[in-house]
C-alpha cells in the first residue's frame, strides 16, 4: 500500500489534477489559517485587557465621600461628607495592621503656563505614595517626597506628555517655573505611566500646599489606602469593612446609608476583572472550535464532491483489476497528503502572521501581541488532519464499493 | 473457456422486479469469436457484465477456463477480472488524464508489474494498435477510432483470457468501425476468445458465431461464414 509505486501514482493523480488538489488544499490551508489567526486575536485581545488592569496597584482602596442620605444622630441628611487631615492620620493608628500607604488626593484643573505656552491641566495634590499607587515611572529629577508634605513646598512633578506641551522635546523643564494659576511652582521631576495619555498629563503637587492655596483648610477629596498584599482578597474584604466602619463611626453615618461614604476596591475589580478575562477565554475557545468545525465541514465537503468527480475513473479502475483496498488507499493517501501538506503551510502563514502583527493592532482594535501557543496550533492542525482523513475514508469507502458498472454508467 | 448453465439475473425496480436473464445457457471455446445480439431490453449487456464480473447472477453456474466463479466478493472479483478479462467499453472508459501510454499500463499497475516493465509491455501492445507514435497523447487529443484501439491495448495488456467488448463500434462511424473490427479479427486470429455485444447485423457478421438474445434466452445459436476484412 506505501511502495513507492503507489506514491508514483497519487503524486502523477494529484499534478495532474492541479485545480482539484489545488482547492481541496486551498481549503485546509485557510481553515487552519483562519482558526490560528482569530484564536491569536483572541489572545491578543486578552493581553490587552490585562495591561489595562495592570497599570494600577491591585492592592488599592479608594475611598470617597459623598452625601448621606439618612439622617443619623442629630445630623439631617444630605450632609456633605468631607475627608480630612486629621482623618489620614487615624486610619495610620488604627489600620497598622493592614495598611501599607495611603495618600489624600486633591483634584483640580489649573491654568498651567510658562513663558508664551498655556494650557488647562489636571492637577492631583497628593501624599509621595501616589505615586506608587499610579506606578509612575520617573525619567527626569524626582518625585515629590515627605519632606516637601511637610514643608509645603510648591513643588511639582508633571507627566510627560505636560511636559512636551509645555516645553517642548528638547527643555528639560527640571528647575523651571511654572505657574499654576496665579502661583510659581518648581518643576522637581518628570514621569511617565504606561496607562495611556490621561495618566501622562498631570501634574502632582503636596497635598498640604494646596490646602495652603485654599485658604489653608484641611480637607481632601479622596483618600488612597493599600494594604499588604499578602492578606490577599479575603484580607482586603475585611479591611474594606472595618474601614468602613470607623469611618461611619467618626463621620456620625447611619451603618445602612450607603451614599455617606464609597469605597472602590481594587481587589474586588481584580476579581471581576479576571471572571471577565476568564469569559473571553470561553469566548477565544469556542471561535476557535467554531473555525475548526467549519474547516473541517469544509474538507468534508470537498472530499465528498472529489470522490463524485472520481466516480467513473474509479469504477475504470475498478474494471481493470482494482480492489476495494487500493481504491480506498488511493484516496485517503491522497486526501492525507493534501491535508497534511497545506494544513502546515495554512499553520506557518498563520503563526508567522500573528507573529508579525506586534502591536500594530493595539492601538485601533485593542488586539496586542496576539499569539498561539505552538501545542495548540499543532494539535488543531492535527485535528484537521485526522478530519480530513475521515472525511476523505467515508466517500472512499462508499466509492469502493459502488459496483463498476454502475461507475462505468456515471457520465 | 466460457461455459454458463441456467443463469438468472433480475433487478429490483422499487416494489417490483424486473427478471431480464431467463435461464441462459452458453459456452464458447477457445478461440471463438462470438456476436452476442439482441435488440435493447434483451439483457445482452447484463450477460456481459455477468461474464465481466461486474454485476454478479442470481442463479445459475459460470465457468471460465475451467474455474467456477462464485462467491466472488470484490476484492476476489477485481483480481479474477485483472487476470482472466478484458474489457472494451463503447464509451472507451480512458481515463482522461492519464496519456494513452498510461491508460494502457494501468492494469499492469494492478497486478504489481514494475513501472518499467509495464511501459515496455505498455508499449509493446499500443505498437499491435498501430498507436505508437501517440502513445504520450491525452484521449482528449486522439480521434474516437484511435480511443478506441488504446482501449483494446489495454484490455490485451494483461494478456487476458477473454477479451469482452461492449458495442465497441456503438459510438464510431462504419469506416472507423471496421477498423475496430479488423484489429478483433486479428486478435481472435491470434487465437483469443472475444465476445462481442452489438446490435448491428454488420458487425455481428464479421464474427465467427452468432448468438441472439430476446427477453432474456437464447433464441438464435448459429456459427456464420465469417466476412473477413484486410
Amino acid at each position: 500500500m506505501f511502495s513507492r509505486d503507489t506514491w508514483i501514482e497519487i503524486f502523477i493523480t494529484m499534478s495532474k489534477n492541479r485545480l482539484r488538489t489545488f482547492l481541496s488544499g486551498f481549503t485546509v490551508a485557510l481553515g487552519i489559517f483562519i482558526f490560528i489567526v482569530l484564536y491569536g486575536f483572541g489572545n491578543g485581545l486578552k493581553n490587552q485587557f490585562q495591561e489595562f488592569f495592570l497599570d494600577e496597584a491591585t492592592n488599592v482602596l479608594t475611598l470617597f465621600a459623598g452625601k448621606t442620605s439618612m439622617p443619623h444622630k442629630g445630623f439631617k441628611s444630605s450632609r456633605q461628607i468631607r475627608f480630612q487631615n486629621d482623618d489620614i492620620e487615624e486610619i495610620k493608628l488604627n489600620f497598622n495592621f493592614f495598611l501599607e500607604d495611603i495618600s489624600p488626593i486633591i483634584r483640580r484643573n489649573s491654568q498651567v503656563s510658562y513663558q508664551l505656552e498655556s494650557d488647562n491641566y489636571r492637577t492631583e495634590a497628593i501624599a509621595p505614595s501616589q505615586h506608587f499607587f499610579e506606578k509612575n515611572v520617573l525619567i527626569k529629577g524626582r518625585f515629590l517626597n515627605e519632606q516637601d508634605i511637610i514643608n509645603r513646598e510648591r513643588y511639582v512633578v508633571m507627566g510627560r506628555l505636560v511636559a512636551e506641551d509645555i516645553f517642548g522635546l528638547k527643555e528639560n523643564p527640571v528647575g523651571k517655573y511654572i505657574s499654576l494659576g496665579s502661583s510659581p511652582f518648581k518643576v522637581v521631576g518628570v514621569f511617565k505611566d504606561s496607562g495611556g495619555d490621561n495618566e501622562e498629563r498631570v501634574l502632582y503637587l503636596p497635598y498640604t500646599t494646596r490646602q495652603l492655596l485654599e485658604k489653608n483648610n484641611d480637607y481632601v477629596d479622596q483618600i488612597k489606602v493599600s494594604f499588604r498584599p499578602e492578606l490577599g482578597y479575603i484580607g482586603a474584604i475585611a479591611f474594606e469593612k472595618q474601614l468602613r466602619n470607623f469611618l461611619e463611626e467618626k463621620k456620625s453615618i447611619n451603618p445602612k446609608d450607603k451614599k455617606g461614604i464609597f469605597i472602590r476596591n481594587v481587589a474586588k475589580d481584580l476579581k471581576k476583572n479576571q471572571e471577565f478575562s476568564r469569559v473571553l477565554q470561553y469566548i477565544v475557545t469556542f471561535v476557535g472550535f467554531g473555525t475548526l468545525l467549519a474547516g473541517i465541514i469544509g474538507i468534508s465537503n470537498i472530499m465528498v464532491f472529489v470522490v463524485k468527480e472520481r466516480t467513473k475513473e474509479l469504477g475504470i479502475r475498478k474494471a481493470l483489476g482494482a480492489t476495494p483496498k487500493s481504491v480506498i488507499g488511493t484516496i485517503l493517501i491522497e486526501s492525507i497528503f493534501i491535508t497534511t501538506l497545506f494544513g502546515c503551510i495554512g499553520m506557518f502563514c498563520g503563526v508567522f502572521l500573528l507573529k508579525n502583527l506586534g502591536t500594530t493592532l493595539a492601538e485601533d482594535y485593542f488586539i496586542k501581541n496576539p499569539y498561539i501557543d505552538i501545542y495548540t496550533a499543532v494539535f488543531a492542525t492535527i485535528i484537521l488532519i485526522i478530519f480530513g482523513g475521515i472525511a476523505g475514508y467515508i466517500p472512499a469507502k462508499r466509492a469502493s464499493k459502488i459496483k463498476p458498472i454502475e461507475a462505468l454508467r456515471d457520465e | 473457456m466460457i461455459d454458463i448453465k441456467n443463469l438468472h439475473k433480475s433487478y429490483k425496480m422499487g416494489n417490483s422486479s424486473l427478471h431480464v436473464l431467463k435461464g441462459i445457457d452458453f459456452k464458447a471455446d477457445e478461440g471463438e469469436l462470438v456476436a452476442i445480439m439482441g435488440s435493447s431490453g434483451s439483457g445482452k449487456s447484463t450477460l456481459l457484465n455477468i461474464l465481466g464480473m461486474l454485476d454478479l447472477a442470481d442463479q445459475g453456474s459460470y465457468y471460465l477456463d475451467n474455474i467456477e466463479i462464485k462467491d466472488l466478493d470484490e476484492t476476489k472479483a477485481a483480481k479474477y477480472r485483472n487476470q482472466f478479462l478484458g474489457f472494451v467499453f463503447q464509451s472507451f472508459n480512458l481515463i482522461n488524464y492519464k496519456n494513452a501510454l498510461e491508460n494502457v499500463a494501468l492494469p499492469l499497475y494492478y497486478r504489481g508489474i514494475s513501472r518499467k516493465d509495464r511501459q515496455k509491455q505498455a508499449l509493446d501492445y499500443l505498437e499491435k494498435v498501430g498507436l505508437n507514435q501517440w502513445s504520450t497523447h491525452l484521449p482528449s487529443e486522439l480521434s474516437g477510432g484511435q480511443k478506441q484501439r488504446v482501449a483494446i491495448a489495454r484490455a490485451l495488456v494483461s494478456k487476458p483470457k477473454v477479451l469482452l467488448a461492449d458495442e465497441p463500434t456503438g459510438a464510431l462511424d462504419s469506416k472507423t468501425s471496421t477498423e475496430v473490427m479488423s484489429l478483433i479479427q486479428q486478435i481472435n486470429n491470434e487465437g483469443k476468445t472475444i465476445l462481442v455485444v452489438t446490435h448491428e447485423k454488420d458487425i455481428a457478421k464479421m464474427c465467427k458465431r452468432v448468438v441472439v438474445l430476446k427477453d432474456g434466452v437464447i433464441v438464435e445459436d448459429k456459427k456464420i461464414n465469417q466476412k473477413l476484412i484486410h
